[in-house]
Parts: structure tokens; sequence; C-alpha cells
């Protein structure tokens, strides 16, 4: 069993450049801060470490984080440039019984993360849903389709913080 | 009972209109779809169940539209599963009936403002014969819904047109 600390060290040492900042948000748990598109490789090596052994893809969620400038706009909405969306992993090892949370963070204007589905199998749905809600792209991912909304759903994420309701979905009106 | 059920040759004639008897069979046997959504259908499948009981007024599900007379509409309504719902209605063989249960399928319930993928309200598609509130409503809710529904078949007409 180890602590996020002795984790944040272990895999600073293997990969300098892609892994960032461990962010302590205590009481809530602490997370790393990884470059998004080295993140299969830093997934692998916590897989596969003989100290380390994260078997287990708890969650991934995608969030908008709306960190960038925020502008009114005359109908009530907003439209946010810049910042950032970010995919949050919590990973546990059962064996081990030790978990960590990783950050990714992508810019908003071309969202790109790369695929854990190689990592762990149980990946490639939430990864659809993260694209399906805040629109983030997996790159590698082998079926990248929405999951929850039509497929011929055009009026963008839903859950970005800027997205507008359309007036109709085929031929349904939608606001109430 | 006592409509239909006598023998002709007893010498016992039973004299009504056309519109009583059609009227009576279809309120007396409205198979439903079987067909739920959210946490209605839960109660909706109470109301079947032995302790309530649905069938005692003729109700009972049918696995298939072209079978059924009556659709619940019994949960919060997608836009995705709206157009489907639209599909199974223009399946079902007229005469056919709407009860739109809970808050959800008769206004969008608590998603009418930030639900941006619920139907504000199934009449928006399909139309509506009854409208039972709750959240979700109770069986007896429902049944009271249904007996509605039963009044308005009653008053029925072959050459009247209905309302």
């Amino acid at each position: 069993m180890k602590t996020v600390e002795e984790i944040f060290e272990l895999i600073k040492n293997k990969f300098p450049e892609a892994v960032f900042n461990l962010i302590n948000t205590q009481p809530l748990d602490s997370y790393i801060e990884v470059s998004p598109l080295e993140v299969d490789k830093i997934t692998f090596f916590l897989r596969d470490t003989e100290e380390l052994l994260f078997d287990s893809l708890v969650l991934l969620s995608g969030v908008d984080d709306a960190n960038g400038e925020t502008k009114k706009d005359e109908d009530g909405g907003i439209t946010i440039t810049g910042g950032t969306l970010s995919v949050y992993y919590h990973l546990e090892s059962t064996s081990l019984r030790h978990k960590v949370v990783l950050k990714a963070s992508t810019p908003r204007e071309k969202p790109e993360v790369v695929s854990v589905t190689e990592v762990w199998r149980c990946a490639d749905w939430h990864e659809r849903e993260a694209f399906d809600m805040v629109g983030i792209v997996f790159l590698n991912h082998p079926d990248l389709r929405r999951i929850l909304l039509p497929y011929d759903w055009t009026a963008g994420y839903p859950l970005r913080k800027d997205y507008r309701n359309p007036e109709f979905y085929n031929g349904m009106k939608v606001p109430y | 009972m006592g409509l239909l059920d006598k023998q002709f040759n007893d010498g016992n004639i039973v004299i009504s209109t056309v519109d009583d008897v059609l009227n009576w069979a279809r309120l007396s046997s409205l198979w439903q779809m079987s067909f739920g959504l959210a946490c209605c259908a839960i109660e909706m499948m109470a109301t079947s169940a032995s302790h309530y009981d649905f069938d005692r007024f003729g109700v009972m599900p049918r696995p298939s539209p072209r079978q059924s007379d009556l659709i619940i509409i019994s949960g919060t309504v997608t836009l995705k599963m709206a157009t489907r719902i639209k599909r199974v209605y223009e399946q079902m063989p007229d005469p056919k009936y709407v009860i739109s249960m809970g808050s959800c399928s008769n206004c969008g319930g608590p998603y009418w403002e930030h639900g941006y993928h619920v139907l504000k309200g199934i009449d928006r598609v399909i139309p509506v014969d009854v409208y039972v509130p709750g959240c979700p409503p109770r069986p007896e809710a429902l049944l009271e819904g249904l007996l509605k529904l039963q009044d308005k078949i009653r008053k029925e007409s072959l050459v009247k047109k209905s309302a």
C-alpha cells in the first residue's frame, strides 16, 4: 500500500515530462496532473509495475472546467472561449488496496486525450460518455460514437457550461 | 354484466343500442401495451399486481402494440424515446387510448427547465385522453385515471363526433 505522494514520486521519476503536479485537496482525494497525450503510457506503467498494480479503473469522468473567458450573450446564454476541459481517472489496486486520482486537462478548442481502452477495457463506455456529454475526443478509441444521446443529435455537448438547448429536435419542441 | 351473456333461445331478449354495446365491450376490456419507462412503471406494475388488480377492470398487458387498445405512458419521456413511442402508438389499431401517467409525461416534471434530453409532455407527440398527476401517482390515482377513461369511452358514439 502506497500513499499518493509515493505514487507521485514513482511516476514523476519515470515520466518527468508528462507528469506535472500533485495537487493537494484535503480532505478530498489529492490528484496528479498529467499530460493528456501521454496518459496511456502512464496508466500502463501504473497497471503493470509490481509495486503499484492499479488493476481497476473505478471511474473516468469528463469535466468542463469553465476557466476560459466567459461572455454573456443577448439571449441570456454564455459563450466560453479558451480554458480547458478535463478528464479525471479514479484508479484502485484491488490487491494492494491503494488509490490514486489522475487529471488530464486539454484545451477547450481542441480537446484531445489519448484513450486508455487498451489499458482497461471498461474505459470504452466511460470515454464514449465523456465524448457524448462534454465533447472530449479520445484518440485511438476503437468506437467513439455517442452513447446516450441519439446519433443524429447535432445540438452539441449538453454538459458544457455554455451549452444551449436547441429550439427543436426532429420536429419536437424542446424548451418548456 | 348481464348484457350479452344471456342466450336468446330462452325468450329473454335484451334490447340495447349498438353504441352502448360497443362502448361496453371496449371499456371493459382495455388491453394495455406492456410498456414502462421509469419509476411510474413500478407503480403501474403494482397496480397490475394482485393487491390493486388492474385485471378486475379488464386491463391486462399485451406484448404487442398490434393487440393493444391502451398505452400508459408511465415515466420520463426522453427525446430519443419519444420517436419510438410515436412509432409504437402508430402500430396500435384503432380505437386506441392514451393515459399519461405522472408529472414527467404530463409536462416534463422535474426536468422542465434543465432537462436537455426530456420531452416536456407526451402530448407534444401523441394525443392524450387522461392525465394522471403525481410523482409517481399512487396505484389508486392510476385506477381513478382508468375509471375516467372508461367514463370517456362510455360517452362515445359511432355517429356523433367525439370530442
